[in-house]
């Protein structure tokens, strides 16, 4: 139910974040999900790809400094408190929430999120006691 | 006003006689009681009568910074230790400080050159000057304190920091001079301006101010802004102290007492003396020291000398404002920064290389101190907070080695010049010239 993300550290100037994502364009991963964090010093770019050890390699290889970490995928129920539910569900049992980020998929409505828990094993517990749906490294493949 | 005008008005000629008799005997006094310095004599062959004019000065050995540091704690001084009567020290943390020991008369020296800097800073036996230079075992404040004295002025001993005492004091004693580094008298500035006092609410005239490298604008500004005459005095602890030299009204280059210290320009690579005017590192002997007597100290201060006589009258020798260090030794705010202080700090955390940058700049006239230092996997975490974190751990541990709150940037790794010989580990983007 796990899913995994490589985060790259990217430092603030001009042409490093197309530098990375440039990297992988080459070696022909593909990026499923994306988001970026950053301050006025540096940036986090967080990314799901189709092949994260072959993304890690060639990133490396490029000088940049890559983290593998485990995330939740979620569905959102396409509704005006949807994401909210889910946090509920979460905030309810002090699960601590580090960042979420969001991408669409192709092939429903639903907005799909990525969460970095503090517990992520607890944090699956309860999504799945609350029914969300919880997707694998193989559906995403689908989006 | 000249508060000793016998020796600053001082004859050229007579001068140059008086320096002589004074340097050969300290050159006889260092060979007879310190080792350091009969070895150092013994080692080249030279003995004190060797010693017949001035120029023969370039035969003796330079003195430097690390042989000071070596003779640590008392091995320079050149007098039973019953006659040392104060110490002090350098701030140095990268190794040992270097010590100076004063007797009785080395006080009494401090005082007089301090006096004369006063007076030269326009003080008068009327005047009460606020003291923000340090009271502790580094020299700061007490050569400016002795010297007051002396002249008979009133000293208000109050140290550095604490910004509202500083005001509040400033403002009910009415100071009439103030002494501190010029970047804490713009700091003072800018609080009294936000507290809404205008110069002329103040009774300031004068500042002594040193410590550290400034420029004309900055002067400038802080005539402007405090309504003051902005002077600049220099010094150093392996020397005296603070009063070594002192610029006088006429802002032509500061008047060293060389009638206590014998100054000299050197090249710092070839290590040949430069004429008046050139531009070169300010080698300083003490002529009348007792308890430390200190030949051809490399001061690292990049300045040139000249022996024209002032407008003021005064006939010592004048240097101009140092614009820069033959090493890489940083003064940032007034303290003073090693890069291999920075660099050892760096090493107390997992994960970090010791590759690291230090970038020196000036916005507003104050010195800003950035450290980039490569991160790494072990470093690195996709949480932001857990990341500013790091930053802040990195700041915290070089703010407890050097003293000084330092802007911690993570690059990207392999992205800092690699040593190509010396590495360049400094860029100092202020502009003293
Ligand atoms: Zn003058």
């Amino acid at each position: 139910m796990k899913n995994k993300q490589i985060s790259i550290f990217i430092e603030n100037k001009e042409g490093k974040l197309k530098k990375a994502i440039e990297v992988l364009s080459k070696e022909k991963i593909n990026i499923r999900a994306l988001s970026i964090a950053d301050t006025t010093k540096f940036g986090i770019l967080r990314l799901i790809v189709s092949d994260n050890e072959k993304a890690k390699n060639i990133l490396e290889k490029n000088n940049f400094v890559v983290k593998e970490n485990e995330v939740i995928v979620v569905e959102v129920p396409d509704k005006p408190d949807g994401l909210n539910t889910i946090l509920g569900y979460l905030d309810d049992k002090n699960i601590n929430v580090e960042y979420i980020y969001a991408f669409v998929s192709k092939k429903t409505n639903e907005a799909i999120v990525v969460m970095r828990l503090e517990d992520i094993d607890n944090g699956i517990k309860v999504l799945k006691e609350n029914n969300a749906n919880i997707l694998t490294p193989e559906d995403i493949k689908e989006y | 006003m000249v508060w000793n005008e016998k020796f600053e008005c001082m004859d050229s000629e007579e001068k140059k006689k008086l320096q002589l008799r004074r340097l050969q005997e300290t050159v006889k006094k260092t060979y007879d009681n310190v080792p350091f310095y009969k070895k150092k004599f013994d080692d080249i062959g030279i003995k004190p009568k060797d010693i017949k004019s001035l120029e023969d000065i370039d035969k003796i050995p330079f003195t430097t910074k690390t042989d000071l540091q070596d003779a640590y704690p008392f091995g320079m001084f050149a007098v039973p230790e019953e006659e040392i009567i104060e110490i002090h020290t350098t701030s140095g943390t990268t190794s040992k400080p270097t010590v100076s020991g004063y007797t009785e008369k080395d006080i009494e020296i401090w005082a007089e050159v301090s006096a004369r800097a006063v007076v030269m800073a326009l003080g008068t036996k009327r005047d009460r000057i606020q003291n923000c230079y340090g009271y502790g075992l580094f020299t700061g404040g007490f050569g400016i304190h002795y010297g007051c004295h002396k002249l008979g002025a009133t000293v208000v001993p109050i140290s550095a920091g604490n910004t509202k005492r500083q005001i509040e004091v400033m403002q009910d004693f009415q100071s009439t001079i103030l002494t501190c580094t010029p970047s804490y008298a713009l700091y003072l500035a800018e609080v009294l301006e936000k507290e809404g006092l205008n110069p002329e609410e103040i009774s300031l005239k004068s500042g002594i101010l040193g410590a550290e490298m400034w420029t004309e604008e900055m002067r400038d500004e802080l005539e402007k802004r405090l309504g003051i005459v902005a002077l600049n005095i220099y010094g150093l602890t392996e020397i005296i102290g603070p009063g070594v030299a002192q610029e006088c009204q006429e802002k032509v280059g500061l008047h060293i007492s060389d009638d206590h210290f014998y100054p000299e320009i050197i090249d710092s690579k070839t290590m040949q003396p430069l004429e008046d005017g050139e531009k070169g590192e300010l080698v300083l002997t003490t002529l009348t020291r007792e308890g430390m007597p200190i030949i051809r100290f490399r001061t690292k201060d990049i300045t040139s000398l000249t022996h024209e006589t002032c407008d003021c009258g005064r006939t010592l020798a004048r240097m101009s404002r140092i614009t820069g260090r033959s090493d890489d030794m940083l003064k940032v705010r007034g303290v003073i920064v090693f890069p291999s202080q920075i660099e050892r700090a760096l090493l107390k955390i997992d994960g970090l290389t010791p590759n690291y940058q230090i970038v020196v700049t000036r916005p507003k006239n104050l010195d800003e101190l950035e450290v980039k230092v490569e991160t790494s996997k072990e470093l690195f975490s996709d949480e932001m907070r857990k990341m500013e974190a790091i930053e802040d751990n990195i700041s915290t541990i070089i703010q407890k080695e050097i003293g000084l709150r330092v802007n911690v940037t993570l690059v990207e790794p392999k992205s800092l010049p690699r040593s190509e010989g010396k590495a360049v580990r400094v860029i100092d983007e202020r502009n003293f010239e």
